[in-house]
């Protein structure tokens, strides 16, 4: 076995495959949080559908979006992996409930993965998948008086099937047609039970990140009286906390908006 | 009887041992392949004997009963270990060193032994270092020491309360790395049950397999007995359960001699007993005394209350207390040595002042430590004992004083050995605490890990030497008659006691062997006694034969059946160990005859007739054993009565 | 006290286990929880019967050599102790008690509650030690050793290898204990010269022997007698990959020793 193969498959490497792909995963959380924080902004969808745009568009962030993909994969691929050989070193179970002290998200991981997975599959069907692959995803037209930098949109209907995108000067008014992505966010977060799905992922993830994101830290190895407490800190409050409930209140305030 | 001679080598004490090693022959590096040794036991002594003749080239085969060696009993010796590093600049000297070791062992080991005890301990502590057991350091990086056992320097290095398995796990590592380069075979859960001899030397061992019940034999060119001491023979005592003295008692009764059977160190602070489901006693460090005032109730009155739970002992006034070790040993008080100690908490309870349910107990009291001191201190000092206390008997010793008593600890007695440690088997080697030789009468603090890694790292691998170049790299075959028929003698033993299909169990025995050895050959005895003691030995061993219960079968995990074997043999010793007791007519450290003590009741020696080893020697079953002298010569220490007034 | 016991009883490895109830009757609150065991053991004999098989030794907690999964909690309901230092006055009158033996592939069971911990000394054969022979001649005292870097590997080095670390976690991981052995040696100035081989090596054997993998639930720290930190396995980690991906001297260390 060579070498690198060697450092992979021991124990340890599988850690940090976990804990990489974890880890990076964790930044694109904040990236995502930060992009879809403009579906808070009242402009009937602009700044939302041309971030989505920027994003499946721009190659540099097509690399880095595949990259996550993989990772998604890697990650629960090597959950997998983990948990068959886990289950393996222990083959008859104790009849007795583990009473041991150990927090509940750290004893769950599998679960809390399994539903997250899960969720991402039926997310990205939902948006990305039908925005990259479809033709579900209807288009507007935005038109921006250059004078007054006043915005209205209507609703687009391309000529050709392949038409993505088009920025265009008419008259002083700048005319964006582009996906309304915004549009199918809008009309999926009507649906309650949509929306309590998302929720409880949210929860899901919450529970997640709590123990995750200082388990991969531990297994990093980078373990520090001084900076441990800080890393649990951030573990809990942006990713366990601010982060879920930002997420959470997309759907849950799309559909208050739906109900008026 | 016989004289022994020990082999010591002639000559200033200082050179003994560097002149001796000179003389020793060695083994060829080419030829040290071609010997086998087998060790039994892999405690300090022998996981450090067996990991360095392997480094030196021989095969070494060792056996333990425990799952693993790094079990071994030496594990659980909290203290420290001694050796004349002289780091404090106190005055500390190797001669310093033997000097109190020969005088707190009453005069009864041999100087030459000593001296090199001494000698030696010194490279102890390189060696231990450099395996890297972290022992207890000073802000400067630099060993740190402390005075312990009464000691008036400081020489004892310490890993916190657990030097014995720092020690210990120095040595195993040392051991596994053997293991590893295959030079080393470890048996695990077998244990010895005969030595074979070929031609009267020792050339293997006929062993039982633990797991499977096989009965095994294995050759060697010399087998090393390091299997530690008898405690267990008072069936309570500081010792692990599976603490035991077959190995040596089976190779006693293949012709080694058994020394001094009698010495037994009897610890003083230890948690009493609590009822007849004890099964092992928990010692607490001796430091305790440096802080706590030792006390009984004056009168039986006041005890009487105390143990029935009427008064509590916080509610005892000053006036109705008596701190006995204060009031007859006013220079060392509540500090004299751990017999006196020991013998003057047995003198109250038959007093019956003593306390606690069973009034088998005196009072270690730290009422005056935290006045004196503050709570805090009390428990930065003590916090982990006191913890440990708390946890066993679920009183607070900071709002209460503790009880205490005596308990067995150590035997200074076991197979007797030259100044090789080759016993009176050619090829038969003993270590540790499984050999006589090094602490007389009385073991002091912090010596028994020296002592183990002294026979282990430093003494045997030059003496063993010595022998193996004698006899020469010639194999040593299993398929000798010789194997055959110990191992059939092993196999019927063992098939005797599987026999037992009594109605009382093993156990039983055991304890009550235990009570016999306790009330008669413990901290004080009489010829009365003693002579009373052997009757109801005798008895009961013969009870043990007809009566008792083994169930189970060989081929199997059989713990009963390992009991079984071990209770028999301590059942021979404690007859042994009774007369020995009896022929020493004279108190010496651990052992206290009534009949010999001073006006003011303290030991008493006789150095005019028992200034020896006695060594025993086996003569078949149920004949009285015949005892060998070594006679011990004192050229270089003064003979002194010991004083603590 | 009269209490009932559901104890796990297996004849050898080869055979299957099974519960057996036992009632304990007549147990002082004074008693250890192996004293108790003592006391159910000579009523079996009493009876014919073969007594339950359990691992024991030093009964002061130092040896490791007791083990028992007690109610759900390797070494029982307390923290920081082991069995032999348990007490009957843990448990209330009429309680049931489930007693398993510890539980791991690489622990297979030797008969009822005693398992086969030989792996924990294959993983220190494989480098859990230090190379030296006897007789070194280097002072004690040439070799300083910081207090705080003493105490710490101190604090490691106090690992009895019971096992309870591998029955506390949900994977039947060895990582703490393999960890303790490393850091203690890895910390400490005589360990370096073979610090990046020691962690290989010892790393390899572990995952031989067949135990899980740590997913960082901290059980084992709450469950250790002695109280050993999951510090030690961020300390092997660390470790771990600095010699696999930086140390280019040490790459075939491990390669090597035959591996």
């Amino acid at each position: 076995m060579s070498e690198f193969k060697q450092t992979f498959n021991s124990s340890l490497g599988k850690k940090l495959i976990m804990a990489l792909t974890g880890l990076f995963l964790c930044t694109f959380l904040i990236v995502h949080l930060g992009g879809n924080l403009l579906l808070f902004s009242n402009d009937e969808g602009y700044g939302f559908n041309l971030y989505a745009n920027f994003l499946t568009h721009f190659p540099p962030i097509e690399v880095v979006a595949y990259l996550l993909y993989l990772c998604i994969l890697v990650h629960a691929l090597y959950a997998l992996i983990l948990t068959i050989k886990n289950r393996k070193a222990r083959p008859i179970r104790y009849t007795d409930v583990n009473k041991s002290k150990a927090s509940w998200s750290s004893k769950n991981m599998g679960l809390l993965g399994s539903i997250l997975f899960l969720f991402i599959v039926i997310h990205m069907s939902d948006f990305w998948y039908s925005y990259k692959f479809s033709h579900k995803v209807g288009f507007k037209e935005y038109r921006t008086d250059l004078a007054t930098n006043k915005t209205t949109s209507v609703d687009y209907v391309p000529s050709s099937p392949d038409f993505e995108k088009s920025v265009t000067t008419e008259n002083n008014f700048e005319v964006i047609r582009v996906k309304d992505l915004h549009a199918r966010v809008a009309s999926s977060f009507s649906n309650l039970l949509y929306v309590i799905f998302y929720v409880i992922a949210m929860g899901t993830l919450s529970f997640h990140m709590l123990h995750g994101f200082q388990s991969s830290f531990r297994t990093l190895g980078w373990v520090h009286r001084k900076y441990t407490p800080i890393v649990t800190f951030i573990g809990t409050w942006l990713f366990a906390v601010i982060i879920p409930i930002g997420f959470a209140a997309m759907p849950v305030v799309y559909y208050i908006e739906s109900l008026r | 009887m016989s004289l022994l001679d020990a082999k010591i080598p002639a000559g200033p004490l200082a050179e003994k041992w560097s002149k001796h090693k000179f003389n020793l022959k060695l083994v060829n590096p080419a030829n040290k392949r071609k010997y086998d040794v087998i060790v039994v036991g892999t405690g300090l002594a022998g996981g450090a004997a067996a990991a360095s003749l392997a480094e030196l080239g021989y095969n070494v085969k060792a056996f333990c009963f425990q799952d693993s060696p790094r079990r071994a009993h030496s594990i659980a010796a909290q203290g420290g270990i001694n050796a004349a590093k002289n780091y404090q600049n106190d005055g500390d000297s190797i001669y310093r060193l033997f000097y109190d070791t020969i005088k707190g062992g009453d005069y009864r080991a041999r100087e030459g032994n000593v001296y090199r005890l001494a000698e030696v301990s010194v490279n102890i502590i390189d060696q231990c270092v450099a395996q890297g057991v972290p022992f207890a350091r000073e802000y400067g990086g630099l060993l740190d020491n402390r005075s312990f056992g009464g000691a008036q320097v400081s020489r004892t290095f310490y890993a916190r309360g657990q030097t014995g398995q720092q020690l210990l796990l120095g040595a195993y590592s040392a051991l596994n790395r053997q293991i590893h380069l295959g030079k080393v075979k470890m048996y695990t859960r077998s244990e010895m049950l005969d030595v074979v001899l070929v031609d009267g030397q020792a050339k293997g061992i006929v062993t039982r397999n633990l797991i499977t019940g096989a009965i095994e034999t294995h050759s060697g060119h010399a087998v090393l007995l390091a299997t530690g001491g008898y405690g267990n023979v008072f069936y309570l005592s500081t010792n692990a359960i599976g603490s035991n003295v077959t190995a040596a008692w089976r190779a006693h009764k293949r012709g080694a001699y058994f020394a001094n059977p009698c010495y037994t160190q009897i610890h003083p602070t230890c948690i009493p007993v609590t009822g007849d489901h004890q099964s092992k006693l928990t010692l607490m460090s001796e430091s305790l005394r440096n802080d706590g005032r030792v006390w009984a109730p004056k009168t039986v009155e006041t005890a009487e209350k105390l143990r029935k739970g009427v008064i509590k002992a916080n509610e005892v006034k000053e006036e109705d207390r008596d701190y006995f070790l204060e009031r007859k040993y006013p220079s060392f008080g509540n500090l004299v040595p751990r017999d006196v100690a020991s013998r003057n908490a047995k003198e109250m309870v038959d007093e019956h002042r003593g306390v606690g349910g069973s009034g088998v107990a005196v009072f270690l009291d730290f009422a005056d430590a935290i006045h004196r001191l503050g709570r805090d201190a009390v428990a930065a000092k003590y916090g982990n004992l006191f913890d440990m206390y708390y946890q066993i008997t679920d009183e607070d010793p900071y709002t209460q004083p503790m009880r205490i008593y005596p308990a067995v600890h150590y035997t200074m007695g076991g197979l007797w050995v030259d100044y090789n440690l080759m016993t009176t088997v050619p090829g038969l080697y003993a270590l540790g605490e499984c050999n006589f030789s090094d602490h007389g009468a009385n073991r002091l603090g912090a010596s028994a890990l020296m002592q183990g890694l002294a026979d282990g790292y430093f003494v045997i691998p030059y003496t063993l030497g010595d022998y193996l170049a004698t006899i020469g790299p010639k194999p040593v075959d299993t398929k000798h008659p010789a194997f055959e028929k110990t191992k059939q003698d092993v196999i019927a033993y063992v098939n005797k006691l599987l026999a037992l299909k009594g109605t009382k169990t093993v156990n039983e025995y055991h304890r009550d062997l235990g009570h016999i050895m306790w009330e008669y050959c413990g901290m004080a005895r009489t010829a009365e006694g003693l002579t009373k003691a052997k009757g109801l030995i005798s008895a009961l061993r013969a009870d043990f034969w007809k009566n008792a219960i083994v169930v189970g079968e060989n081929e199997e995990v059989n713990p009963a059946l390992e009991k079984a074997g071990r209770v028999a043999d301590f059942l021979e010793l404690g007859e042994l160990m009774v007369d020995d007791a009896l022929m020493r007519r004279e108190s010496c450290g651990g052992h206290f005859r009534l009949e010999s003590q001073t006006p003011e009741g303290e030991a008493l020696r006789d150095d005019e007739h028992f200034a020896f080893v006695a060594a025993w020697e086996y003569k078949g079953d149920n004949q009285p054993e015949v005892l060998n002298k070594e006679v011990l010569d004192f050229e270089f220490v003064h003979l002194t009565q010991r004083s603590y007034k | 006290m009269n209490l009932t016991l559901k104890v796990w009883r297996q004849k050898n490895a080869q055979t299957k286990g099974a519960f057996v109830t036992y009632k304990a009757e007549g147990i002082s609150p004074d008693m250890s929880f192996l004293e108790m065991l003592d006391v159910v053991n000579e009523s079996l004999i009493h009876k014919g019967d073969e007594p339950i098989h359990f691992d024991h030794d030093c009964r002061e907690g130092i040896c490791g050599m007791c083990s028992l999964y007690i109610n759900g909690r390797p070494h029982g309901p307390k923290d920081a102790i082991t069995t032999c230092q348990l007490h009957m006055r843990s448990f209330h009158d009429g309680e049931i008690i489930v007693i398993e033996p510890w539980r791991a592939a690489a622990f297979p069971v030797i008969k009822d509650l005693a398992v086969d911990r030989s792996a924990f000394d294959r993983i220190q054969q494989a480098g859990g030690f230090i190379s030296v022979n006897t007789g070194v001649t280097i002072d004690a005292n040439a070799i300083l050793v910081p207090k705080v870097i003493a105490d710490e590997a101190f604090n490691s080095a106090t690992c009895i290898g019971c096992g309870a670390c591998v029955a506390a976690c949900k994977n039947a991981s060895a990582m703490l204990f393999v960890s303790a052995k490393v850091s203690q040696l890895g910390m400490l100035p005589q360990g370096q010269p073979e610090r990046w081989s020691r962690v290989q090596a010892m790393v390899a054997q572990m995952d031989a022997e067949g135990f899980g993998n740590c997913t960082n639930t901290g059980a084992c720290e709450a469950e250790c007698p002695k109280e050993i930190q999951m510090t030690n396995i961020s300390r092997m980690t660390n470790d771990y990959f600095s010699a696999k991906l930086f140390r280019e001297e040490h790459v075939h260390d491990h390669a090597s020793s035959g591996e």
